[in-house]
């Protein structure tokens, strides 16, 4: 087979996974299966720039944060590496409901890239090479091997790709354009081709990034600061975060700078026709945002550090690919960036991405065995996004390995799961970013309670150690035996406990209730319990949280659990992947193509596909018990 | 796949004839216990606690308000021992379409989903109740069915519904926009409400929803009946006709407060559909007919009328008297009814024919309780001709409907309570999208990327 490729050398080893790419996708896919037990070998355009940030010196936010939450409870290393070397963090959104907080932290970029490349170089199953992979080695639609740019045959029995913004990258300043991947690194030129050969559609998608500039000439003074918060991390595991945090400084634009915008407006790549590629909608760029909402006098600007070694701030909210002349125009009229100095320009960047409708739920393409994708080239955008499906990819090309089923989280299991089903059910026609609206059962996928979901899994996987297990059986159990205390423990109406709680601002006790009721009450916090129950265990900051949240929104809870036990029903009731849709005479057409097209995996999965409707799951119901009995009468 | 655990669903198993009678099905888990909670036996049992294969004779009772809603038999099938194979309280109705309408509501209403189209077969095959040979046959009810309940619902939707709840569930949607782009982009400056501000807006959601299940419930069949309105010259019949017809056909059912016998307006039970006739003899006989006739409200009337019975006398022959009254209900829908066919007839029948060619034409003698058969039948064959159109399919469409607004007003008072009890956004998103799906089912649409559509076009948001 392998002479239908050019190389110049075979590379003696036989790899069980290749992953192309060293982002954050590629990362988490490397490091799973290596830590599974398999042989792995990673491929970077460049070594300098493994688990690199092209965007934002930022992780989490809501949806986002989620995420990281659940790759820690699988075992991921993004979060750990964030908790190891952030320069700040602070939980958002804790007024508005538990499912919806959000851990947001800032990233030291350089420590960020070192840290991780420092795990992938001393993880004993992993080989990190930089080299550019050119050509995937294809047989009988099962993959075999990458060849690179410079001559040398790499086999492995699964590929997992990962190439971000690379795939012909080219790279957009006012009228200025070149071929590049993010910040000026060597694009990937060939790879596309070698995609496109064997059968896939690519699609050009785009996005932004904002100027950064030199710390000494930013006037802080004129900006409003903000700090971290002390305590919080990433990690499950992580010892409490005490290090000195780093402060992120607020400011706004104005009519000045819109009208530089507005002037410049035939010079924007954006308007004149320039970029092509298709961009998101949640993070437009400046430009973008003076011209669609015309009437908003000014939008927010973060300024957040790069790094602790270095004086670049990253100008979060200010994204665009303006010329640069018109760039320093813009940042004169800024409230403490009159002076600032350019230290990179903001650009855009188009890449090809592939159309994942092509993909599996396992995150394999239906096209070609054991070729596997994740991250930004999969439609998606955002570092927490790639991570997931990098270790959701990774942990599946491992278990393809083991001959074990699959690990296919469902959409009331996890974000991850929501993520995937998007992806593959749907598609999507811009760049995806997670956000907490697109899952219907919200409350029951909180960042709390990420581990409680996912970590038993991550165990069984062999990616959560003994200790961490452990450390985690124990929460349990204390979450238990205090959700026990509180269902039983009975509250009097004592003189004492009726003026303690008169004192919290809370209606009076007339009957004996349990103390669960008590902590019901919203003015009731769990602390306060100890004044009526002297016994109540002694029990960590999360178990109380946990405690806390499962008894005061029980009712609502509820609801959703019961609302998943309906969901799963279907979710369980597999579609056989041989079935042959063409043969269902009596379904309608459009419903037989996209069933065609996208093949679910359940009836779950189908009764999402758009343009499939609860008539076209009645009759594919039909069909697959009449192919049932069928089968059992051959038998 | 066969032991997929369903939920309980409902409908109207009988196609609605002419007989009056129908056929309301429960099939699922809960059937029995949803049907014990409104049905009563005359024997006193409960039928949850009844055997399988039996009959009882009883009542459907409405346990909010007491009311009973029709004499029913309620049959009870236990699993696997029935038509879908699960189990199964059929409730034979006789009262005719307006209590099956509210029988089938009750069941929906107490934990009961309505069956999609074909959904009884289609359970049915799955529990191996039906063999192979007929799974295609299914499929096609299911794909036609599906393709007219389609049509009648956008049939429905005509005449401002549509908007109306459109309109409430563009109200919902930019809400909940707000929310979820406030709780997905905590970092950018969205303005967020107090709670006087979202008391406000749910109001302002709420009312209208209350408003449509009102109008709903007006459905011509649900209250009003059909209404049919007789009209004609003094002494030619017309209170003897009404009479004639409410001592033989009472209506059963009218929820109508202050239907009395001193008003002009009756509500009769035709073989199950209800008629709200409106004699206008109320008319003082002194003055002229017309004249009164003309007065805007009774015109007003006329014009609303489903059916216009105009009788004529047949010892008088054809007035102008008579040309005049004609000449007001003309383009209504018709019935010419020739009374007193007793008496000498001094009427020219060519004429006659000619005048009134373009409607049915009966001979009636209310005295001697002539051609009363044939008239009830004219009535109902123009009932169930095109333009009053009370198929049982058009029925269910409007239940459906009927039941998805009051799940979305459920919602409503939810978030209501939510809101009250001082919970954060979220927790009232939670049923606010209930709300919204309940109102786009009506419409038939899905929503869930609609929502992050709004956030996008609403606020300008991320970096
Ligand atoms: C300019 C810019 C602006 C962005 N703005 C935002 C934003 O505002 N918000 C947001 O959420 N996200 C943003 N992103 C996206 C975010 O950076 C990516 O989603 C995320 O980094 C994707 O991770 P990944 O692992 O898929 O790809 P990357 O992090 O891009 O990693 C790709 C890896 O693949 C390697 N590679 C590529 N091709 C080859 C090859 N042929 N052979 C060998 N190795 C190869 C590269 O060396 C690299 O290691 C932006 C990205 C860019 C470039
Ligand atoms: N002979 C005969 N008399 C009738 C018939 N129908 C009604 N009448 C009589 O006609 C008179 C007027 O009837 P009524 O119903 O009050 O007429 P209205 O003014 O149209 O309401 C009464 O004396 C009735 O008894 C019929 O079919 N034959
Ligand atoms: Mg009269």
């Amino acid at each position: 087979m392998e002479n239908n490729y050019n190389y110049n050398k075979k590379f003696e080893k036989e790899y069980d996974v290749i992953v192309i790419g060293a982002g954050h996708a590629g990362c988490e896919a490397s490091l799973a299966p290596a830590r599974m037990g398999l042989d792995v070998l990673t491929l970077t355009v460049n070594l300098d720039h493994v688990a690199f940030m092209p965007c934002n010196p930022s992780l989490g936010g809501p949806g986002k944060g989620h995420i990281v939450r659940e790759i820690d409870a699988l075992g991921g290393e993004m979060p750990r590496n964030m908790d190891e070397t952030m320069l700040q963090i602070r939980m958002l959104n804790t007024a508005k409901g538990p499912a919806v907080h959000g851990l947001r932290g800032q990233a030291d970029k350089k420590k960020y890239h070192q840290r991780m490349k420092q795990i992938l170089e001393e993880e004993p199953n992993l080989d990190l090479k930089q080299e550019i992979a050119e050509t995937l080695v294809v047989e009988d639609d099962e993959i075999k091997g990458v060849v690179t740019k410079t001559g040398i045959l790499f086999k492995g029995k699964k590929v997992v790709i990962t190439t971000g913004t690379f795939l012909k990258g080219k790279v957009i300043i006012g009228e200025a354009t070149f071929n590049a991947g993010p910040n000026q690194q060597y694009p990937a030129n060939k790879l596309s081709g070698s995609l496109e050969e064997i059968g896939f559609n690519l699609r050009r998608f785009k996005t932004g990034t904002p100027p950064r500039i030199n710390k000494r000439s930013i006037d802080f003074s004129k900006m409003h600061e903000q700090e971290g918060e002390k305590g919080l991390t990433f990690s499950f595991d992580s010892p409490p975060f005490e290090r000195n945090q780093v402060s992120c400084y607020l400011t706004y634009t104005n009519d000045k700078t819109h009208e530089v915008i507005q002037d410049n407006k035939m010079r924007t790549p954006l308007f004149s026709g320039v970029i092509d590629g298709v961009g998101p909608r949640y993070c437009p760029s400046i430009e973008d945002k003076v011209v669609r909402f015309p009437d908003k006098g000014r939008h927010q600007l973060f300024l957040e550090p790069e790094g602790e070694l270095t004086g670049e701030y990253y100008i979060s909210g200010l994204s665009t690919s303006m010329p640069e002349d018109v760039q320093y125009e813009i940042l004169s009229t800024i409230p403490g960036l009159e002076n600032a100095e350019i230290m990179r320009a903001g650009y855009a960047i188009e890449y090809d991405c592939i159309n994942p409708n092509d993909l599996k739920l396992n995150l394999e393409t239906k096209k070609v065995d054991g070729l596997f994708s994740a991250g930004q080239i999969n439609g998606t955008s955002g570092y927490e996004e790639a991570a997931g499906q990098g270790l959701i990819a990774g942990i599946n090309a491992a278990l393809a390995l083991k001959g074990k089923e699959p690990l296919i989280l469902d959409r009331s299991e996890a974000y991850i799961g929501v993520l995937i089903d998007e992806l593959v059910t749907k598609g999507t026609e811009e760049p995806y970013r997670m956000m907490t609206s697109r899952a219907e059962y919200r409350l029951l996928l909180r960042q709390d309670n990420a581990d409680l979901r996912l970590k038993e899994i991550g165990y069984e996987l062999g990616l959560i150690s003994e200790e961490r297990y452990q450390m985690f059986l124990d929460k349990k159990k204390d979450i238990e035996r205090t959700l026990e205390f509180l269902r039983d423990y009975q509250v009097t109406p004592t003189p004492e406990n009726r003026e303690k709680l008169k004192s919290l601002d809370s209606g009076a006790l007339k009957k004996p209730v349990k103390l669960a009721k008590i902590l019901k009450r919203p003015e009731v916090d769990y602390d306060d319990l100890k004044f009526f129950a002297p016994e109540l265990p002694e029990v960590s900051r999360e178990v109380k949280d946990q405690v806390s949240i499962q008894t005061k929104y029980k009712g609502y809870i509820d609801r959703q659990m019961s609302q998943v036990e309906q969901f799963k029903k279907m979710e369980d009731n597999l579609i056989p992947e041989d079935i042959d849709y063409s043969s269902l005479e009596n379904m309608r057409l459009e419903a037989r193509e996209k069933l065609k097209k996208i093949k679910p995996r359940s009836l779950g999965q189908a009764s999402r596909i758009s343009g499939v409707s609860p008539a076209d799951i009645s009759v594919l119901m039909i069909y697959l018990e009449q192919e049932e009995r069928e089968n059992k009468d051959e038998e | 796949m066969t032991n997929m655990k369903e939920d309980t669903i409902s409908a109207i198993a009988t196609p609605f004839g002419t007989s009056g009678t129908g056929k309301v099905r429960i099939s699922g888990p809960d059937a029995i216990n949803i049907g014990s909670k409104i049905f009563e036996a005359s024997s006193g049992i409960d039928i949850y606690e009844a055997d399988s294969h039996t009959a009882h004779h009883g009542y459907v009772v409405n346990p909010k308000t007491g009311k009973t809603v029709d004499e029913v038999l309620a049959i009870v099938m236990i699993k696997p021992r029935s038509f879908t194979g699960e189990n199964v309280l059929e409730f034979d109705c006789h009262g005719g379409m307006v209590p099956l309408e509210a029988v089938l509501e009750l069941t929906l209403e107490h934990g009961a989903r309505m069956a999609e189209p074909g959904e009884f077969s289609r359970r049915a095959f799955m529990n191996g109740k039906l063999d192979m040979a007929q799974a295609e046959a299914i499929i096609d009810v299911i794909n036609s069915k599906t393709e007219k309940s389609l049509s009648i619902a956008m049939e429905q939707l005509k005449g401002g519904l549509s908007e109306k709840v459109n309109k409430v569930k563009d109200d919902v949607m930019e809400l909940l926009a707000h929310l979820e782009a406030s709780i997905d982009f905590p970092e950018d400056e969205i303005e967020g409400f107090d709670s006087n501000q979202l008391e406000e807006r749910l109001k302002e959601i709420k009312e209208p929803i209350q408003k449509l299940i009102k109008t709903a419930k007006q459905g011509k069949l649900y209250q009003e009946g059909i209404k049919t309105v007789i009209v004609g010259k003094p002494n030619v019949g017309k209170s003897s006709l009404l009479n004639y017809l409410l001592q033989e056909n009472r209506a059963i059912v009218t929820d109508v407060p202050g239907t009395t016998r001193d008003v002009i307006e009756e509500y009769i039970n035709l073989d199950g559909i209800p008629l709200k006739v409106i004699d206008t003899a109320g008319v003082r006989e002194s003055e002229d007919v017309v004249e009164k006739i003309g007065v805007e409200k009774t015109r007003e009337s006329l014009k609303k009328a489903d059916l216009v019975l105009m009788m004529l006398d047949v010892s008088q022959g054809l007035t102008e008297e008579d040309i005049k009254v004609y000449n007001l209900i003309k383009e209504q829908h018709t019935i010419v009814v020739v009374n007193k066919t007793d008496l000498d007839e001094n009427i020219d029948f060519d004429e006659l024919e000619e005048q009134f060619k373009e409607h049915p034409l009966l001979w009636t003698s209310v005295k001697e309780e002539k051609g009363m058969e044939e008239l009830k039948n004219t009535i109902l064959e123009e009932i169930f001709q095109e333009q009053i159109n009370v198929d049982s399919d058009v029925m269910v469409t409007k239940v459906r409907h009927r039941d998805a607004l009051n799940k979305a007003f459920e919602s409503i008072e939810k978030v209501e309570q939510s809101l009250e009890n001082g919970m954060p956004y979220d927790f009232l998103t939670i049923d606010l999208k209930d709300v919204l799906f309940y109102l786009s089912s009506i419409t038939g649409e899905t929503v869930t990327d609609d929502i992050i559509d709004q956030i996008f076009s609403d606020f300008c948001l991320g970096k």
